[in-house]
């Protein structure tokens, strides 16, 4: 992908009033790129949550507690020895945050990832072949959408044991079918458009077409998608743990964090809050990265901005 | 549009039917209440015993006779028999479903007008001050967790029933207990009392998008041709405003409000809990923990029931908003 230089830029022959008119060539992605880093509020959350993704994976590693071991402080306010304090057992606050805040985005960038992938060649086949193939592969997908998520979600995982991954397997398998309808509209009109009859015309299999011409170019809506799905993610994980159906002790999630301290909110806000700021930061910072990927892919639908 | 509305509900009888057969496999599935029952009991039951509750819970029937018996049952009014010992899951659903239909209609009675209010005024001041505060708030309720927020109200409610001295905002369950006896007045103010924070709860789920919604669509309409005629003709902006963008730019609004019942029926759960209401959320809870098929079967029946009912609904009102549209 290296840049093609236009003759203005490169040749000092031509005169300085042709040269203002000329534009050096980008690629696709150096155009979306550009357009993202632009969007002042998507940059300032990509940075956030990249630090909080750093934080949540690499800091339990260099602090000195862990979320699973006691220490001597009990109901302690934050200070700098526990910078979120403790909690009424002597858990240190600032060490299972940490811990709740890797299981949450891990189980939410799981279920992203698994209903993306899942979903994208379920749509991408179901838009290509169309006709009887799209009529039974778009009516299951249908049918798992008339599921309500949050209480089939609640039912299953009630009965598989709170395990991380069993909790990002029950959730993206309801969210896929969005991922899928989503792929499935792109493709439709992709699979008109020439250079797919051009790779037909080469002699392309119906495999190759799929993974390396309508999948790649359907990668926004994709992966615009995909971060709308890390927030529900978020949410609905931290909501079951809440309800006690999600992550279950000694592991621990935002969302079972913030169940633990409600009875707390006076006594000991810090267990409360905190917790609960971090799963708003992760959830905002989502939905401004996904908004400024969509005003980059699709500059068309773009909300008026300087 | 009698006959449209027949035949929509139709079509929606089979794909209830197959929606509910596979909810059915996954529920019945995914946990065991007969091991449960044998292991979880102190004594121990007799291996007679736990036959009889096989027995008595249908799990001892194949698959495709158990749906069958359970799905014509329900037609009959009978839904089926719970882990529960005498627990009538029909009696129970009807009673509980009263007290979430009055949080929901509230609840959503409440986004609706917000997120109308805020929406139009957002479109119509664009990128003033307002819009862009209301724009915050928006993305702000869009990420907050539901069951954080209401915590804080309930801590709220208690804190201002505290400084009043009075014990107006309820905070614990849907009514105060022993209310039977009392006047109907003070019955009808306590029930208020304990639905304003728990429908102010679950409207925030849905009113931060609602407002996008309802913001993208009227401004959309706002930049059209009819409604620059309508201004260039001398009508007055308020009545071009009420008269000619407003119906129209419901229309999205419609669709997304029947589409997220479904969400809010799930944000009734949580809401339930924590405000400790004894209605379908509770059951949906703990029909989960028990184990509990038939009763866990009848909360996602009646859930997809009203799922379909508002999508019905929602196909319905766009004729009423929009006099292009026409079903026949």
């Amino acid at each position: 992908m290296t840049d093609i230089e236009a003759p203005g830029s490169a040749g000092t022959q031509l005169p300085p009033g042709e040269r203002e008119f000329t534009v050096r060539q980008r690629t696709q992605t150096q155009l979306v790129l550009r357009r993202f880093v632009r969007h002042r509020a998507a940059m300032v959350s990509l940075v956030v949550f990249v630090l909080i993704l750093l934080w949540a994976f690499i800091g339990p590693h260099l602090w000195h507690y862990s979320y699973e071991k006691y220490t001597e402080d009990n109901s302690k306010p934050p200070s700098w020895k526990h910078p979120f304090g403790t909690n009424s057992s002597g858990y240190d606050a600032y060490a299972q945050v940490m811990r709740g805040t890797q299981t949450s985005l891990k189980i939410a960038i799981m279920i992203a990832l698994g209903s993306t992938l899942v979903g994208a060649i379920w749509g991408a086949i179901a838009g290509f072949y169309r006709g009887i193939v799209d009529a039974v592969m778009m009516r299951i997908a249908d049918l798992v959408l008339t599921l309500p998520l949050f209480a089939i979600a609640l039912v299953i995982s009630s009965r598989t044991g709170g395990s991380w991954y069993w909790i990002a397997i029950v959730i993206a398998g309801l969210t896929w079918a969005y991922v899928a309808r989503v792929v499935r509209s792109s493709v439709l009109s992709l699979r008109e458009k020439e250079f797919i009859e051009a790779a037909r015309a080469l002699g392309a299999s119906d495999v190759r077409i799929i993974f390396r011409h309508l999948l790649p170019n359907a990668l926004g809506p994709i992966i615009v998608n995909a971060t709308i799905l890390v927030a529900t993610g978020i949410l609905t994980e931290t909501a079951l743990s809440f309800l006690g159906f999600g992550v279950q002790p000694p592991d621990t999630s935002l969302g079972l964090l913030v169940s633990q301290a409600q009875t707390a909110v006076d006594t000991r806000p810090w267990l409360f809050y905190i917790p609960g700021a971090f799963i708003i930061a992760i959830a905002l910072t989502i939905n401004f990265i996904g908004d400024g990927l969509r005003d980059a892919f699709d500059p068309r639908q773009q909300r008026v901005r300087q | 549009m009698l006959a449209y509305t027949v035949r929509r509900i139709l079509v929606s009888i089979p794909v209830l039917i197959v929606s509910t057969f596979i909810v059915f496999l996954v529920v019945i599935n995914s946990g065991d209440p007969v091991a449960n029952f044998a292991t979880s009991r102190q004594p121990a039951p007799s291996k007679a015993a736990v036959a009889a509750f096989a027995r008595h819970i249908h799990a001892n029937q194949p698959v495709m006779e158990r749906y069958w018996n359970w799905i014509t049952g329900v037609l009959h009014g009978d839904f089926g028999p719970s882990v529960q010992a005498n627990l009538n899951i029909g009696h129970d659903l009807f009673t509980r479903f009263k007290v979430t239909i009055t949080l929901v209609a509230a609840a959503m009675i409440l986004a609706l007008i917000m997120a109308v209010v805020f929406g139009v005024f957002s479109a119509i001041r664009q990128y003033s001050a307002a819009d862009y505060t209301i724009t915050f708030f928006g993305f702000l309720f869009l990420a907050m967790p539901v069951f954080w927020f209401a915590v804080l109200l309930k801590q709220a409610g208690i804190w201002f029933n505290e400084k009043t001295g009075s014990q107006f905002l309820g905070t614990i369950g849907e009514k105060s207990p022993y209310l039977e006896v009392d006047t109907t007045w003070n019955q009808f103010t306590d029930h208020v009392g304990h639905l304003i924070l728990p429908t102010i709860t679950l409207a925030l789920v849905s009113f931060a998008s609602w407002t996008r919604y309802t913001r993208a669509s009227m401004l959309e309409v706002l930049n059209s041709d009819y409604v620059r005629l309508a201004r260039a003709k001398g009508l007055r902006r308020g009545k071009v405003m009420t008269r000619h963008a407003l119906r129209t730019a419901l229309i999205p609004l419609a669709t997304v409000t029947a589409l997220d019942i479904a969400i809010i029926l799930g944000g009734a759960v949580i809401t339930e809990t924590i405000f400790q209401w004894h209605g379908m959320g509770e059951m949906l809870v703990q029909a989960a923990t028990t184990l509990d098929v038939y009763r866990t079967m009848a909360w996602l029946l009646l859930s997809a029931v009203v799922v379909i009912g508002f999508n019905l609904v929602a196909d319905l009102l766009y004729a009423v908003l929009d006099p292009r549209i026409r079903y026949d």
